[in-house]
């Protein structure tokens, strides 16, 4: 230091300090932990069919937390987000098995969907002023009961099936669920949209001019509105963009399962919160990072997949699961108190 | 974009580019596997039995009992792991194949959901039993066996029971809503009673709601005279609403439990469909080890039924011992 008057604002910080102020970090460490912990206990677990099955599980879940940690850094949150990839599946599948669409066409028609009704869930609770946790509940409740209902009106059962011999299956499935062959193990392309998609929602997020009127209107909206952020507009985009997700979710279900479920996608809204706040997602608002949320889905797909080849009595599951996220949790908040620290 | 980014991007679709990729085929006819297993020749047989029952599911409990028992008489390593969504469950079957395990068990509530997955678990040379639902697909996707109740024939026998009983109008009682097995029961049971056959849906997580919903159902419409319950929780619900009205309405249900052995006993219930699920996690096991050991198959094509076994007040005394223990 040869200047004892710098500016403590524009002094250039270590690079332990800098690190540590990245919402990712505890997360990150946290992945780490995990992924040695099962790679030791487990034969398979680092196995190349072992890591193409637990990047599997993480990739949808975390397409979504990516998502979901946008809107929840600009301080909303989507209830109906779970239900929505299931709504989307249904709306696909039914018009290309039932009424004979093209495939494409078919994902087109549930992807208009899918933005009409985040728009909804944005404008309502723009609109009206109401928590975004009730105003998300409703559309939770009625999305539930439509999948339920026009499901059985459509196809007299409750599930619709019979996707593999749609027109457009074959190029629509090549796009949202081949297999990528590396080194002998078959990977999901789930993977390479999840990946895509937090890099693209990182990028976003730090680089745009977006991505400071998310922060924004996440920190405090009224003063961010007396700036001159356009709140309504940008929120309306983030329900969107969760909206988006759960359409490219569902759309990766569909064509990789060929079949979707009434009562599918209920309850994983809890997933990505849990996923998005794993990796540094502060449930106030205001803070957080994408790529966390990308890292939380991985811990919960490390840890999910890892309990199974650890070959543990499944009675026990949801308790280490349940243990695992507590600690995740304390780490991360430890991270952040110390980040805080530093910032001072 | 930062010119990392940049780097980054451009090695991820180098790696595409240098990678297969491999898109899902359109309808197909899958190779049956032919001949024993080739991963795990000798040495101690690990089989692993993956349902699609919720976790702390009374029913599933004793098909984990079956499974884990034949493991423990057999020298068998049994592993038992469940999920109720389809996705999630095909993921555990993913990770079974990943342990290259010697033997594969699965419910298919759902079999398209499946197909890949057992058809990849079938095509590492791992034998597949499937089991409970998914029956007509079973051999279509390349499995050795099914072991399970057809649902539609138990359903048809409970109509008929409750004809026999000379009931009017039956109420069906759906649970789970996203259950293909549960439609086909009521199918069945509207097929075998040949009468007024109403459903009704209900949410099995909370018995309250079931219970007042069922109320709802016999106190609004009094003509209704017959109960089908498709789980034994649910039928425990039924009675106490059918008490709470003074309806006249009788129940039968699908499953058995301690409350229904009693409700059996005590005449609150007519009688109960078991499907002696038990098998269904006993006899699976049993067969991967004749198979691995001495090529045997079972069943000659067809599946294995395990059920139904109609329980009434005749055999409830002798059946009701083996519930208490969990093995009915």
């Amino acid at each position: 230091m040869t200047t004892t008057t710098l500016d403590e604002r524009i002094a250039k910080p270590r690079l332990l300090d800098r690190l540590v102020v990245r919402p990712e970090i505890g997360a990150l460490l946290g992945a780490v932990v995990v992924f040695l912990f099962f790679t030791l206990v487990t034969d398979q677990f680092f196995s190349g069919s072992g890591v193409a099955t637990w990047l599997d599980d993480a990739s949808t879940l975390g397409i979504m937390a990516v998502a979901v940690s946008l809107l929840m850094i600009g301080g909303e949150f989507d209830l109906s987000a779970g239900v929505m990839t299931a709504s989307t599946a249904l709306v696909t599948a039914t018009l290309a098995t039932q009424a004979g669409w093209n495939v494409w066409l078919a994902l087109f028609a549930s992807l208009v969907f899918a933005l009409a009704v985040g728009a909804f869930n944005g404008w309502l609770v723009m609109r009206t002023g109401l928590p975004s946790f009730i105003v998300t509940l409703g559309t939770f409740l009625a999305l539930q009961g439509l999948n339920l209902g026009i499901t059985r009106l459509v196809t007299g059962t409750v599930q619709v099936s019979g996707m593999r011999s749609t027109d457009g299956y074959e190029s629509a499935g090549f796009v949202f669920a081949s297999t990528v062959d590396v080194g002998g193990t078959a990977f999901q392309i789930s993977i390479v949209w999840w990946i895509g998609f937090a890099v693209l929602a990182a990028w976003l997020l730090v680089r745009t001019r977006f991505g400071n009127w998310i922060f924004a209107v996440g920190g405090n909206a009224q003063s961010s509105r007396a700036v001159g952020v356009p709140v309504v507009r940008t929120k309306i985009m983030l329900f969107m963009t969760t909206a988006l997700a759960a359409w490219l979710v569902g759309s990766i279900n569909i064509l990789r399962f060929a079949s979707v479920q009434a009562n599918q996608g209920i309850g994983l809204e809890f997933q990505y919160i849990i996923a998005a706040v794993i990796g540094g997602c502060l449930l106030t608002g205001g803070f957080g990072s994408a790529i966390g949320a990308a890292i939380g889905a991985l811990i919960f797909g490390m840890a999910r997949q890892g309990i199974v080849f650890a070959r543990w009595d499944s009675d026990w599951f949801m308790l280490f699961l349940g243990v695992m996220l507590l600690s995740a949790v304390l780490v991360n908040n430890a991270f952040r108190r110390r980040a805080e620290r530093v910032r001072r | 974009m930062s010119h990392r980014l940049k780097a980054v991007l451009v090695a991820a679709a180098g790696l595409l580019l240098l990678s297969a990729c491999t898109g899902p085929k359109a309808e197909e006819k899958p190779t049956a596997a032919t001949g024993p297993a080739t991963s795990e020749p000798s040495g101690p047989l690990r089989v692993a039995v993956i349902s699609h029952g919720t976790a702390g599911d009374a029913f599933w409990n004793v098909v984990k009992n079956g499974a884990e028992e034949a493991g423990k008489q057999l020298g068998v390593q049994v592993e038992y792991n469940s999920d109720g969504d389809p996705g999630n469950q095909a993921k555990l079957v993913d990770n079974a194949v990943a342990q290259r395990v010697g033997g594969l068990v699965v419910s298919m509530a759902n079999p398209e959901a499946l197909k890949t997955s057992i058809e990849n678990a079938v095509r590492a040379g791992i034998p597949v039993i499937t089991i409970n639902s998914g029956e007509d697909k079973s051999a279509g996707y390349g499995a050795l066996t099914h072991v399970g109740q057809n649902e539609t024939i138990a359903g048809e026998e409970a109509g008929k029971k409750f004809k026999e009983l000379g009931k009017k109008k039956l109420l069906c009682v759906v649970h789970e809503a996203g259950n293909v097995g549960q439609a086909q029961r009521c199918d069945g049971a509207k097929t075998g009673f040949a009468g007024d056959v109403q459903t009704l849906q209900v949410d099995i997580s909370n018995p309250t709601d079931a219970e007042s919903r069922i109320r709802g159902a016999v106190q609004t419409d009094t003509s209704l005279d017959a109960v089908l319950t498709l789980n034994s929780q649910v039928a425990a619900r039924a009675v106490s609403a059918i008490k709470a009205v003074g309806s006249q309405a009788q129940v039968g249900t699908f499953d058995l439990n301690t409350d229904v052995v009693g409700a059996i006993k005590a005449g609150d219930v007519v009688f109960a469909v078991d499907q002696q699920q038990y098998e269904q996690g006993y006899l699976p096991v049993q067969f991967l080890k004749l198979y691995r050991d001495n090529a045997n198959v079972v069943g000659g094509g067809k599946p294995v039924l395990t059920g139904p076994d109609l329980v009434d007040k005749s055999t409830v005394d002798t059946v009701g011992k083996y519930v208490q223990r969990g093995t009915r």
